[in-house]
């Protein structure tokens, strides 16, 4: 008796919904720092500011326990060059590490200061950090005096995409050793470590509730953020938040190109909680964003991915040695220490490998040579990396369970024979609104952390920057008052948000989920042009004005599921007129177009931001490195900084 | 065997079985409801026993309803068919599928 249909053979009817509804129902919330999204930028940001003495209220889709893409665990603490075992200097690492187009200097920066002292914070709550129960003495990289492990991710080689970032020797590090920047953690202990801190320090945590809209003062768009609304995806009650800082540290968009919602388990790294909704919330109350025509593989092949993070385990990295079918080495770097932290073959060590699968030099499958590891490095591997990422532990429990022993038994590999990602399939992350040195958006009262700080940040940048907006955002709150609301924009957001509820029929969510996406696959994938980008933004239109008004839901989380389609038809708006402001074309943003084909001409190196003024779109422009010195400017905007949290 | 009573229900959702629960040892604590991030569960109207899996088409794979569970067997991870791994004994060369 597990599944709905159970109960219809036993009862002849559907099991009824357990929760009490509440579609009439409104409360009114009052705080000082409003956090949106609970994720890991969000519970720091809950955190940091409640440590800075304000109220906060931290408003969660899932429940904070383990919600977000780091709620399940994380098993690297990247680019953290202050820890004491790093041979470079944070400042140093952080300039290396934007030396590539379209980073985010501010948040790098960030990172690098601030990310080991978050993590003893980590620590201090109960985040397990270190090998303190010595499971792995011997293994590379272990410190034996503090008892961190030291992964071999970015020892020597810092990108994943061979060449993207140029080898160099650090003037902090002249003689070449190590850099030993990034730490391995047992991060399953990390979420509930910091739900619990968030409620010791007596946060106001609404789990299951969509934040749906900001309220902005007096209802004008552009002005001052001061709140914002929500409902419960189980009751459906009705939320008004009142605030005097908010930060928005909800995620990208994994959902706009994604055709079928039931591929959702099959994605890498993202849930189908990740619907952009930051991002179309601040669009709508005036934010400037930027690097919005940015759009990532999906890694969704033809046999779909057998990432680690897909399901199938994919031992593809984390030092597991690629043989082939007959056990012959492939020159296939995994991240590993032979191989100074690369993960991808270069381009012509690829063209080898292709040829020589081709001509039965290397017999397909592949597979991870888990016995071929010296024991502790295995060990190290299985228990600790993959036993700590994210959704990792369940792989290696399901497998074990099932018979599967690392100490015999070669893991299959499915490169090549699953095929590859079409270039339809894409994620829309790493663009967002446009910050300052205080993780501030360009609408007074609106900060941001974590994957809305226009990039793709990693579990650390997330914990890093979203303890820096929480005492920003903090610090503003403690210098204003409440601001004016307008009962006219509550009165809409609410009529927007109920609309599905009234209907029985017309279209479901799902079907207007996969209307959106194909519309992006279509007009805004491989093939850009501007008639086509045209057609995207007229067919989102027609969309908008003839579906949606169609749309219904059953219950309350349908209907969070349909709002969430709202917030995914408004990002791929964003994205059409982001990609049509770009006249060319760019390798890194992963943007081609056909009407402009010079690849990132230099009159183009440039951040475009868009934003609605009066409901209009704006397009403008920033200089790359318009955050200018990062380590003065740094400093300049943190001299009260007071590094590692003192428990009181 | 026929079923008693066969009633008009369109296609169930697939996959649709991403966990399985073990009754004996599940005590409907609904610990697994409240971890989910997505909602795949809602809880059983009668106390006690396991939850319903309502949404297994949002299941992603994340895992923490089992590693989270307090009562170790309740609950145990069902990996659809075409996502079952390979895997090869080294010293035999057998190939073995989750």
């Amino acid at each position: 008796m597990t599944k709905w249909h159970d109960f219809l053979e036993k009862d002849g009817k559907a099991p009824p919904w357990p929760y009490p509804i509440r579609y009439d129902q409104e409360r009114e919330i009052e705080t000082d720092v409003l956090v949106i999204g609970g994720g890991i930028a969000g519970c720091w940001a809950a955190i940091s500011a409640a440590r800075n003495g304000v109220r906060v209220a931290l408003v969660e889709k899932g429940d904070t326990i383990r919600s977000g893409a780091g709620g399940p665990g994380c098993d690297h603490w990247c680019n953290a060059p202050a820890n004491p075992l790093s041979n470079v200097d944070p400042d140093e690492w952080a300039q290396h590490m934007t030396d590539i187009m379209y980073p985010n200097g501010i948040g790098t920066q960030i990172q690098c200061r601030e990310n080991y002292d978050t993590l003893l914070e980590l620590e201090q709550i109960g985040g397990k950090i270190r090998d303190t129960d010595d499971e792995y003495k011997g293994a590379i990289g272990r410190d034996d005096k503090s008892k961190f492990m030291i992964s071999p991710r970015y020892t020597r080689v810092h990108s994943y995409i061979p060449g993207t970032i140029k080898p160099k020797t650090f003037k902090s590090n002249p003689d070449q050793k190590l850099n030993n920047v990034v730490i391995r953690v047992w991060g399953t202990t990390f979420k509930p470590a910091l739900k619990k801190e968030c409620k010791r320090l007596g946060v106001q945590i609404f789990d299951r509730v969509m934040v749906t809209g900001l309220l902005t003062e007096g209802g004008v768009q552009g002005a001052r953020v001061i709140g914002a609304t929500g409902f419960s995806n189980r009751t459906g009650e009705f939320m008004v938040f009142k605030s005097k800082a908010a930060v928005l540290s909800t995620a990208g968009n994994y959902s706009l190109y994604m055709l079928n919602t039931e591929l959702s388990g099959y994605n890498t790294f993202r849930s189908r909680n990740m619907t952009g909704d930051g991002v179309a919330m601040a669009w709508r109350a005036g934010a400037e964003l930027t690097l919005m025509e940015r759009t990532n593989p999906l890694m969704l092949g033809t046999g779909f991915k057998h990432t680690w993070y897909g399901g199938a385990g994919d031992a593809s990295y984390e030092n597991v040695p690629l043989v082939d079918a007959n056990g012959k080495k492939l020159p296939w770097p995994t991240q590993g220490w032979a191989d100074a932290g690369a993960m991808r073959p270069t381009p012509d060590v690829m063209e080898k490998i292709i040829k020589g699968v081709q001509t039965g030099e290397y017999a397909l499958p592949f597979y991870g040579d888990f016995p071929g590891m010296p024991d502790i490095e295995r060990k190290v591997t299985w228990n600790l990396m993959l036993g700590e990422e994210s959704t990792t532990k369940n792989i290696t429990h399901s497998y074990e369970e099932a018979g599967f022993n690392p100490d015999k038994h070669l893991l299959q590999n499915y490169n090549f024979i699953e095929g590859n990602s079409l270039p339809q399939w894409r994620n829309a992350t790493g663009g967002g609104p446009v910050i300052d040195w205080d993780l501030k958006t360009t609408l007074d009262g609106l900060y941001v952390a974590g994957e809305q700080t226009f990039s793709y940040g990693d579990h650390s940048y997330a914990a890093a920057t979203g303890r820096y907006a929480g005492r920003k955002a903090a610090a503003y709150s403690q210098q204003i008052n409440v601001g004016k609301m307008s009962q006219e924009q509550v009165t809409l957001e609410k009529a927007r948000i109920y609309a599905p509820i009234k209907r029985t029929d017309g279209v479901d969510w799902k079907e207007l989920q996969a209307g959106i996406a194909r519309t992006m696959q279509y007009f805004c994938s491989e093939y850009k042009t501007e008639r086509l980008l045209k057609m995207g933004l007229d067919s989102l239109k027609d969309i908008e004005e003839r579906h949606v008004p169609a749309l219904y839901a059953l219950d309350p989380h349908k209907l969070m599921r349909s709002i969430e389609d709202l917030s995914i038809l408004t990002h791929g708006q964003i994205v059409l007129h982001a990609s049509l402001a770009r006249r060319a074309s760019s390798q890194i943003l992963n943007f081609f177009r056909i009407d402009y084909p010079e690849v990132d001409p230099p009159d183009w190196n440039k951040f475009v931001t868009v934003k609605l003024e009066k409901n209009k779109v704006k397009t403008g422009e920033l200089p790359l490195n318009y955050w200018g010195d990062m380590k003065a400017n740094y400093e300049a905007h943190n001299k009260d900084y007071e590094g590692v949290y003192k428990v009181k | 065997m026929a079923q008693n009573k066969v009633y008009a229900v369109p296609n169930i959702i697939s996959p649709n079985t991403p966990v399985i629960f073990n009754p004996d040892i599940c005590d409907g604590c609904n610990t697994c409801v409240e971890v989910c991030q997505v909602d795949v569960f809602i809880p059983n109207p009668e106390e006690g026993k396991p939850p319903i899996i309502l949404h297994p088409d949002e299941c992603w794979y994340g895992g923490c309803c089992v590693n989270h569970c307090p009562r170790p067997g309740a609950i145990s991870f069902n990996w659809p068919v075409q996502q079952r791994a390979y895997w090869k004994d080294k010293a035999t060369g057998n190939v073995f599928r989750a």
